[in-house]
């Protein structure tokens, strides 16, 4: 992955003399010293982070913290103040207008949370808008704007207008209208916060399934915390203006950078965020060739009660017990005779929501296993409900199986 | 003892703005005059050439291309109103004199709308030409209709001509007020979008912005042709023919039944145009 945004202390004052707000800034004064003292306003303090392509880039924070202009100064719709904003390597601060606009057109779409349509333009005409602004042929842009919105589930609706569609539906005409003109960028201000909850996580499974075919670089603004975790490839939270934490959903919420996302995480049902892979731990193994006294032996000395037998690939074959083990020997049978094969197994990026009953009602430790069968680690019952509980190790043996 | 002092040395002598008025009125017709002339030309060849094709065709069959057009811009209540008042027009004997009428505020709202709308834009583009013009509307709006009659008359000498100028002067406000208005009033998140796409500024207006404002610059319009119709009794004292001129010509011959149908005439003129440019816009957005 390479970076495709890298944005470099950039920095959003409103009121007249901004300039003299950054040195303000520079000498190390708050946001609310100088809102108080000058009546300027910081609406985005210094933000520095990169954005790989292809992965989705979720700015979170609450009302007033900055994320909307932050967005805005990615396409320059807010002028920024100082800083840069680097696409493909070309800061585009320094664009004159006639260069922005071709970023704009070519490079960075972008969909609004309160839709944004154009009321006088049928859906298609909506779709098509990017499109026909740059010059596209109308057999062309047509064709491309029928395709979109094929892709986001709106065939057959061409000829409504907006208002004549449910709001879910709207905002896929707004969908539609971000990605016609196919652009590698799509930035989105609170594009589901105006739908209702069901329609809203609707709409994210599709942006994600949109997503793993088209490999778009997203970058996703929301204030809803569950949203952040459910789509974010990684995640940065915003404060004040300032963000205040880089890192993937799992980061963020594990290792939280400082009170301020401990407490904005604390509410979160873990079991929807954290996975398999996150409470797994390494499961010991044996080779199908091996006699049942080197496993009761293994198991001795482990002090465990189950054995993994997995191949030479680490493809996992099934599993033996200690009882089965001790008899095994005394009655002179092999390892196969006693392979218990019908192990549960479940991928590693299962959520422990999904995963209770399976751990609930397993005699053995639920295996974990990649899409290829391999065996990466077992869950045992007690680590994910500490997982849960938030006390002890939450990342158990990470994803390391060896 | 010294306030009063003070207070008297603020007793100017009169400020002479009529004498500068009149300056300025002198100066514009001694070296402006080809101007008001090549200005005289091309409004007085659209308001005969209008006149004119109104009166080439029969008056009965434009009766009935006009209760058409109603019908297809507005409802049948209104093609219903637009035949029987226009022959009612033209059974009273007034039908010529409603038709150059009719070239008259056609002409001044034409005129009204080429100027006016550009203006309106520009306007809503920026908050100085804003606060340049929005006063100067105030000025034409309220200064007394008949005090234009005479500069226009100096200028463009008697006729219809100086008529047009005044009812133009007299009616463009509401077109560039709301069209101002209209555009101003586009949803911001609207005008982001557009930008966000790349839209060019001319793109922005012509695929957004009017768009969008098109009932309101329209509202803007009709209130426009009204009142250059309210002008056209003042415009006839200059020397506008029409149907003004003969409610003039009864009120000063205390002609009460005369002026009421030549009254009448202007009524129907009314009604048929406002209810006409009412619903060019509804009409536009049912049907497309």
């Amino acid at each position: 992955m390479t970076a495709i945004i890298e944005v470099q202390a950039l920095t959003k004052v409103f009121g007249s003399d901004p300039k003299r707000a950054i040195r303000l800034l520079d000498q190390g004064w708050t946001k609310d010293r100088i809102a108080k003292e000058t009546k300027l306003t910081v609406g985005v303090n210094r933000v520095s982070f990169t954005i790989e392509r292809g992965e989705i880039f979720v700015i979170m924070g609450l009302s007033g913290s900055g994320k909307s202009t932050l967005v805005r100064l990615l396409n320059r719709l807010i002028e920024p103040t100082s800083g840069k904003v680097l696409v493909n390597g070309t800061d585009i601060v320094q664009l004159n207008a006639e260069q922005l606009r071709e970023i704009r057109r070519k490079t960075i779409g972008m969909v609004f949370q309160k839709f944004a349509l154009f009321p006088h333009r049928t859906v298609l005409e909506n779709a098509e808008y990017g499109l026909e602004i740059q010059g596209v042929s109308k057999e062309q842009r047509r064709k491309k704007a029928m395709e979109t919105l094929e892709l986001v589930g709106l065939g057959g609706w061409e000829q409504k207008r907006p208002d004549e569609l449910s709001g879910g539906m709207q905002q896929r005409v707004g969908l539609a209208r971000g990605l016609a003109n196919d652009p590698e960028i799509l930035l989105m201000d609170e594009a589901f916060s105006a739908l209702d909850p069901l329609i809203r996580k609707e709409m994210q499974d599709e942006l994600l399934e949109l997503q793993a075919s088209m490999k778009k670089t997203i970058i996703f603004i929301t204030h809803d915390l569950d949203e952040a975790l459910r789509i974010g490839d990684r995640i940065a939270l915003m404060k004040d203006g300032a963000v205040v934490q880089v890192g993937t959903p799992e980061q963020i919420l594990t290792d939280p950078a400082n009170e301020y996302v401990e407490r904005f995480v604390e509410d979160v049902d873990l079991s929807k965020v954290l996975t398999a892979s996150h409470v797994m731990v390494r499961a010991e193994t044996i080779a199908p060739d091996r006699g049942p006294r080197v496993a009761l032996q293994l198991m001795r000395d482990r002090g465990i009660s189950n054995l993994y037998v997995v191949d030479k690939g680490r493809q996992l074959i099934g599993a033996v017990t200690a009882e089965a083990s001790a008899e095994a020997v005394k009655a002179g049978k092999g390892l196969e005779d006693i392979l218990i094969r019908e192990v549960t197994t479940v991928g590693p990026d299962v959520h422990l929501s999904e995963l209770f009953d399976a751990v609930s009602v397993a005699k053995i430790p639920v295996a974990v296993v990649d899409d290829r069968g391999r065996l990466l680690g077992i869950i045992i019952r007690g680590a994910v409900l500490s997982a849960l509980s938030g006390s002890g190790d939450r990342t158990g043996a990470g994803g390391d199986p060896t | 003892m010294s306030m009063l002092y003070w207070l008297s040395a603020l007793d100017l002598p009169k400020i002479p703005i009529g004498k500068w008025v009149e300056a300025i009125e002198k100066w514009l017709e001694g070296n402006a005059g080809p101007v008001f002339q090549g200005i005289k030309a091309f409004i007085g060849t659209i308001v005969n050439g209008l006149a004119d094709g109104f009166n080439a065709v029969p008056p009965l069959l434009l009766i009935v291309l006009f209760t058409g057009l109603a019908y297809w811009i507005g409802r049948t209540r209104i093609a219903i109103f637009t035949l029987l008042g226009l022959y009612l027009v033209y059974n009273l004997g007034y039908w010529d004199n409603t038709m150059e009428t009719l070239a008259l505020v056609l002409t001044a709202s034409i005129i009204s709308i080429v100027i006016g709308i550009p203006l309106g834009i520009a306007c809503a583009r920026s908050d100085k030409v804003q606060k340049v013009v929005t006063p100067v509307l105030d000025f034409m709006q309220t200064m007394p209709a008949f005090v234009y009659l005479l500069p226009a008359v100096a200028f463009f000498s008697l006729g219809v001509v100086p008529g047009v100028i005044a009812s133009v002067i007299f009616g463009i406000p509401p077109t560039i007020r709301l069209t101002n208005l209209g555009i101003r009033q586009v949803p911001a998140d609207l005008v982001e979008a557009a930008d966000a796409f790349g839209s060019t500024p001319m793109q922005k207006l012509f695929k957004l912005q009017l768009p969008i404002a098109a009932p309101t610059i329209m509202a803007g319009v009709n209130q426009t042709i009204m009142l250059s119709l309210s002008m056209v009794v003042i415009a006839s004292m200059i020397g506008a023919q029409g149907v003004g001129a003969d409610v003039y010509r009864a009120v000063t011959q205390a002609k009460t039944g005369v002026g009421f149908e030549a009254g009448l005439a202007v009524v129907v003129l009314a009604i048929i145009l406002d209810r006409i440019t009412q619903n060019l816009v509804k009409n536009k957005r049912k049907g497309s």
